[in-house]
């Protein structure tokens, strides 16, 4: 048999059909549904009179436009509301399982998919949402969809794909102190630019990868859409299975056994080829902090923000001008003298309890800067219960935090936790596109240690030299 | 879905790179639960700053055809962004580069994306903004876009064209295998999670 990756295995498991110049049918094993980009496609079921095929293989949360506080309230925006509504009501209507608003275990999509054990090696799983991608860290094949492709999957269980070429980075080499999981990703988003992965599954491997935890490889697959790349993937191992046994979805007795015999296939074989494959030594790396509109305008803290003169070409030339302006800096500066005005600790990135973990470690018996507000969101109900458990709120709170409720909140302010024009923030999510967190506002991407320790101080510090 | 054949009109140049989803139709409108009507709202952010601002100035108010820079569509997975750009009245987007996603959402919706070499879409961008009125022409059959000087062929995957020549809706296509799929779901492992089990 020829050698193939971990993707390609993954792939063919799931053709239903393969006809040389369509698109191959591949079978969707679970279907993650959320209230902005379903609605479309249930009102379209109903028109034409179909049903979902496999209600038993589709969850739904609620997570985009949830507010995080006095939730016993209800949701006030009523456009919102609206949209929340017609989740319930279609999730009833077509028999589709929701974890509704009232439920401990909702949370953001791509967080509750593994905390349920839900999300195993080897699956297809789609979403009408682009970090998808975080589900590949269990060495599942996880991907965006949009709307018409919901549709497409409720109706059918399957999705026309055409096959993405396949492009392994590999990390090799012991994380230095202060550097984690987020800036690898950074790295090499900062490497590569946002369009560097296009049309390609990424395979992260190496020592640095296999090094990390279960949570950390979630953070950068998560990531993989911002280079640009359809999906991420990490082969699983022992930690994978560690992490997956005994969640409430998690096969058990002589069904764990049965998957474990087949995911221990799931790998990329010694001499199967990558269409592309990139390098990366994990003592290069640094905690990085991005200063532009793109994830791919991203420098170490150690750096100076990119001026004008430094581009290539005239295009680069006019995007380093726009990003300066949008974001009210000036080349040459030192990034650790950018002041900061707000923090959010959160998302699908970077909102799980070693997040949470992480951040507090920096901020217990400190204060914030008295300039800055701060937000904690954890990624789900019960990461928040797990946190409260450890007592994380409570360094959180008294270093003056705010402690919410789980949700995307500020990660796309679509709920009322938004920046205000001008304002600054150091942000543990994965987009820092104009406006991404509120009309005008200016995000830039670090770490959660990062966040912490910019909270503490006020501006960007490089957390290697905290102490 | 409405079948393309030849798509005629003006451009609209947006010489940037990168423009994403975000900007494309800003979060605001993701909460309406409508498939229509989204036209209003594209580019809103960008609209709202700048009068200048290409679909601000009336002379590109019919054009047909957005020209823009690479990597096209990048970020969320938002179907709302070309829902808003076809809803505004655009049948074909030509540019260096498109993000993935962005590209299948798309076709999906009979939103033609045309990709050119950068010379090509360069040259495009300069006309159009020489001449707001003048006139190209997009065939898909022939896979190319002409116009008076400029003639330039695109590639297209066969059966994505064929889809879209003909309108075919992806639902029904698939529809037709549904001995296939049935068989494949009699052959998934047992251990597999199942929303009503856990
Ligand atoms: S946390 Fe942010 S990136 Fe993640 S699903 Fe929510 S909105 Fe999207």
């Amino acid at each position: 048999m020829t050698a193939r990756t971990l993707f390609e295995k993954v792939w063919e498991n799931h053709l239903v059909r393969h006809s040389p110049g369509e698109p191959d049918l591949l079978y969707v094993d679970m279907h993650l549904v959320h209230e902005v980009t379903s609605p479309q496609a249930f009102d379209s079921l109903r028109m034409q009179g179909r049903t979902v095929r496999r209600p038993d293989l589709t969850l739904a949360t609620i997570d985009h436009g949830v507010p995080t506080l006095n939730r016993h309230l209800g949701i006030t925006d009523p456009m919102s509301r609206i949209q929340i509504d017609a989740l319930v009501r279609n999730c009833e209507e077509f028999g589709v399982k929701l974890f509704g608003l009232d439920d401990p275990r909702s949370g953001i999509v791509h967080i509750i998919g593994p905390e349920q054990g839900i999300t195993q090696p080897g699956m297809l799983i789609v979403c009408g949402d682009s970090h998808t991608s975080t589900h590949g860290a269990l060495g599942a094949l996880a991907f965006g969809i949009g709307t018409s492709e919901v549709e497409h999957v409720l109706a059918t269980q399957t999705l026309p794909q055409d096959r993405p070429h396949s492009m392994a980075v590999t990390v090799e080499g012991d994380l230095p102190t202060g550097v984690t999981a987020k800036d690898i990703i950074l790295g090499v988003i900062a490497q590569i630019g946002t369009g560097g992965a296009s049309g390609h599954v990424i395979e992260y491997r190496g020592s640095t990868i296999s090094g990390l935890s279960m949570e950390g490889r979630m953070t950068i697959c998560n990531m993989s859409i911002e280079g640009g790349a359809r999906a991420g993937m990490i082969a699983p191992d022992d930690i994978t299975f560690a992490y997956v046994e005994g969640r409430p979805f998690a096969p058990r007795g002589s069904a764990w056994e049965a998957a474990l015999e087949e995911w221990r296939q799931l790998s990329t074989d010694p001499n199967a080829d990558f269409d592309t494959e990139l390098f990366f030594q994990a003592n290069r790396l640094e905690p990085y902090v991005s200063w532009g509109t793109n994830p791919g305008q991203t420098i170490p803290v150690t750096a100076a923000i990119p001026h004008p003169d430094q581009a290539e070409n005239p295009t680069e030339r006019d995007s380093i001008e726009r990003a300066l302006a949008y974001m009210d800096l000036v080349g040459g500066t030192p990034i650790t003298e950018v002041e900061i005005d707000r923090v959010f600790l959160g998302s699908c990135t970077n909102g799980r309890i070693e997040d949470l973990r992480a951040a507090a470690s920096i901020v217990e018996g400190r204060q914030l800067a008295e300039h800055v507000s701060a937000m904690v969101v954890p990624g789900s109900g019960l990461v928040k219960l797990q946190a409260e458990t450890e007592g994380l709120d409570r360094i959180f709170k008294e270093a003056g935090f705010e402690w919410r409720d789980a949700g995307c909140s500020m990660c796309l302010g679509m709920n009322p936790d938004i920046l205000n024009p001008g304002e600054r923030c150091a942000s543990t999510s994965n987009r820092n596109f104009e406006g991404r967190q509120g009309p005008g506002g200016r995000t830039h991407l670090v770490s959660p240690a990062m966040a912490a320790a910019a909270a503490i101080a006020g501006h960007f510090v490089d957390v290697r030299e905290w102490n | 879905m409405k079948p393309i054949n030849t798509i005629v009109g003006s451009l609209a140049p947006l010489p940037r790179a990168n423009v994403d989803t975000d900007q494309i139709m800003p979060k605001k409108y993701l909460k309406r639960v409508e498939r229509t009507g989204y036209g209003e709202f594209v580019f809103a952010e960008w609209r709202e700053a700048d009068p200048q601002f290409v679909l601000n100035r009336p002379e590109y108010r019919n054009a047909r055809i957005l020209v823009t820079g690479p990597n096209f569509g990048s970020g969320s997975s938002r179907e709302h962004a070309p829902w808003g750009l076809q809803d505004w009245g655009f049948e074909a987007i030509v540019t260096f580069s498109f993000a993935d996603i962005f590209r299948n959402n798309c076709t999906k919706i009979g939103l033609l994306p045309v990709e050119l070499s950068e010379k090509e879409v360069a040259w495009l961008m300069e006309l159009a903004e020489a001449d707001p009125s003048v006139q190209v022409e997009i065939s898909l059959p022939d896979q190319s876009v002409t116009t008076e000087g400029f003639s330039a062929e695109f590639v297209i995957d066969p059966y994505t064209r064929w889809r879209l020549e003909n309108g075919l809706d992806d639902i029904g296509l698939s529809l037709r295998h549904t001995d296939l799929i049935a068989e494949f779901e009699a052959t998934r492992p047992s251990y597999l999670p199942s929303v009503t089990t856990g």
